[in-house]
């Protein structure tokens, strides 16, 4: 193998594990915060210094390749692909790291009937399937597949403007649910942030394949 | 047959700037043959006026052959043969009432190796002038001042302009050898690998000095260095086995190439 091609290799199976680390890591908060599981939340909150690491260590590996290999065309948009793709990744580690953190901090478990008010188990599935498409995309470099997500988004969109006057209602209804309802809504918004930073990635994904720039354009 | 600007009108006469914007040189099916190997295998190409065009392709794909068609360099060659048609300015420059010596007064080189001749660095300068007839003094002294300047190197040898060109070092050498062709005023300037035997700095010097030239010059450049050509070039043109495969604004070749082969090479997976 190619030394060009072997670094860069090394670069990908860096992003696939980066990928793997943060769907394992939503996949636990999630559980976590529907169980009250605080065991598990921990597990989360001490797995965050071992993204941390991977995120500096893929940053550095970008940086090395673009200086040692001065990369043009498809090799170009990958390494600058990747890093915005690390990037990402690493805001949606610190999303679960910061739900897990909720479970950890709060006594008792958020209330079936406000999870299932706020289809709050439609929202992780959708998140948990736009994961597993984006990593299928990114291995696999399809284009199509990637394209997925961006429908998968506009659920999640609106599950979460739903929920605040779902949530209003059920305060209005009985407010001593107020703290508990305003932790599953900063939940709820934590989860809709995580499915913008996914359709990013698919955006780079197609940008690293396609050479085509999605960002900013509403035709997706 | 169609009809270019500078078939009708002079440039120089031209007072709308933009009909300036025609084709500085244009290639017409160029095939050439060397005895019964064919080198170049159907090409056309427009190069515009005012820009710096990089060929780029592996050793043997054809781009130096190519270049050197457009000075008539390959008509010493054993066995060369071309068909096709080059235009320089509108006019086909492979017509037999061309003269060789004035198409080259148009159209300078500058090779990879730096050779000044075993002469003073003035006289190295002042040759092309002198065999093209011109004896005033004045004008002469005017045209290496210039050209040293053009090319960089009046301030360090301004005081030693009798000193043997040999001395100079090889980045000084290359310039000097580019002085010597702007003084005779090309409007055309073809480097082949100019920089190839030049350490860091001095390449730096040259791609500067190219980058200063195409605002009054055509440049065409072939380079084994990817990074130069993606530095230094508007325009980019890959060539594989005679044939170019891929011409395109160096951006668009070094981003978002349209053909695999040239991914390939310009990423270094060739073969």
């Amino acid at each position: 193998m190619q030394n060009v091609t072997y670094h860069r290799e090394a670069l990908n199976q860096s992003g696939i594990d980066m990928l793997s680390m943060c769907k394992s890591q939503l996949q636990k908060s999630n559980e976590s915060f529907v169980n009250h599981d605080s065991d598990l939340a921990e597990e989360v909150i001490r797995n965050e210094t071992r993204i941390n690491a991977l995120d500096l260590k893929i940053e550095k590996d970008c940086e090395k390749f673009i200086a040692l290999y001065t990369p043009v065309a498809i090799d170009l948009r990958f390494v600058i692909a990747l890093l915005k793709i690390n990037s990402e990744l690493e805001r949606i580690a610190d999303h679960a790291y910061g739900i897990s953190k909720y479970v950890v901090d709060i006594d008792n478990k958020i209330s079936p009937h406000l999870l299932t008010a706020t289809q709050f188990d439609v929202m992780f599935d959708t998140i948990m399937l736009m994961m597993d498409i984006i990593t299928e995309a990114y291995e696999n470099k399809d284009v199509k597949v990637a394209r997925k997500v961006f429908k998968k988004d506009k659920i999640l969109d609106k599950i979460n403007i739903n929920s605040f006057t779902v949530l209003e209602e059920e305060i209005k209804k009985d407010n001593s649910i107020t703290a508990e309802a305003l932790i599953l809504l900063s939940v709820v918004k934590k989860m809709e942030r995580v499915g913008d930073l996914i359709k990013n990635i698919a955006e780079e994904i197609i940008f690293y394949i396609d050479a085509e720039v999605l960002k900013h354009q509403n035709k997706k | 047959m169609e009809t270019t600007i500078e078939q009708t009108l002079p440039m120089d006469n031209i007072v709308d700037k933009s009909l300036k914007k025609t084709h500085t040189i244009e290639v017409n099916d160029a095939k050439v043959w060397y005895d019964d190997f064919m080198a170049i295998k159907g090409i056309d190409m427009v190069i515009k006026p005012n820009t710096i065009t990089s060929f780029i392709g592996p050793s043997g794909c054809g781009k130096s052959t190519f270049l050197r068609l457009f000075n008539r360099m390959n008509d010493y060659v054993d066995g060369f043969k071309m068909e096709g048609k080059i235009k320089v300015n509108g006019r086909n420059i492979y017509k037999d009432k061309v003269h060789v010596e004035e198409l080259r007064k148009e159209i300078g080189m500058v090779f990879q190796k730096p050779n000044p001749f075993p002469k003073s660095i003035y006289e190295n300068v002042a040759y092309g002038l002198k065999i093209q007839g011109i004896k005033d003094k004045n004008l002469i002294n005017d045209r290496v001042e210039k050209a040293l300047k053009q090319a960089d190197l009046w301030e360090d040898v301004k005081d030693n302009l009798k000193k043997s060109a040999l001395t100079l070092s090889g980045g000084q050498q290359q310039r000097l050898c580019i002085a010597r062709t702007l003084a005779v005023e090309p409007s055309i300037i073809l480097m082949d690998e100019p920089t190839s035997a030049l350490d860091p700095i001095s390449t730096s010097k040259i791609e500067d000095l190219i980058f200063e030239l195409k605002e009054k010059y055509t440049i065409i450049i072939v380079t084994h260095n990817m990074q130069q050509a993606s530095r230094i070039s508007d325009y980019t043109a890959f060539f594989y086995l005679g044939n170019l495969i891929e011409f395109d604004k160096t951006k668009n070749i070094f981003t978002n190439p349209q053909k695999k082969q040239t991914e390939n090479y310009i990423t270094g997976r060739f073969g």
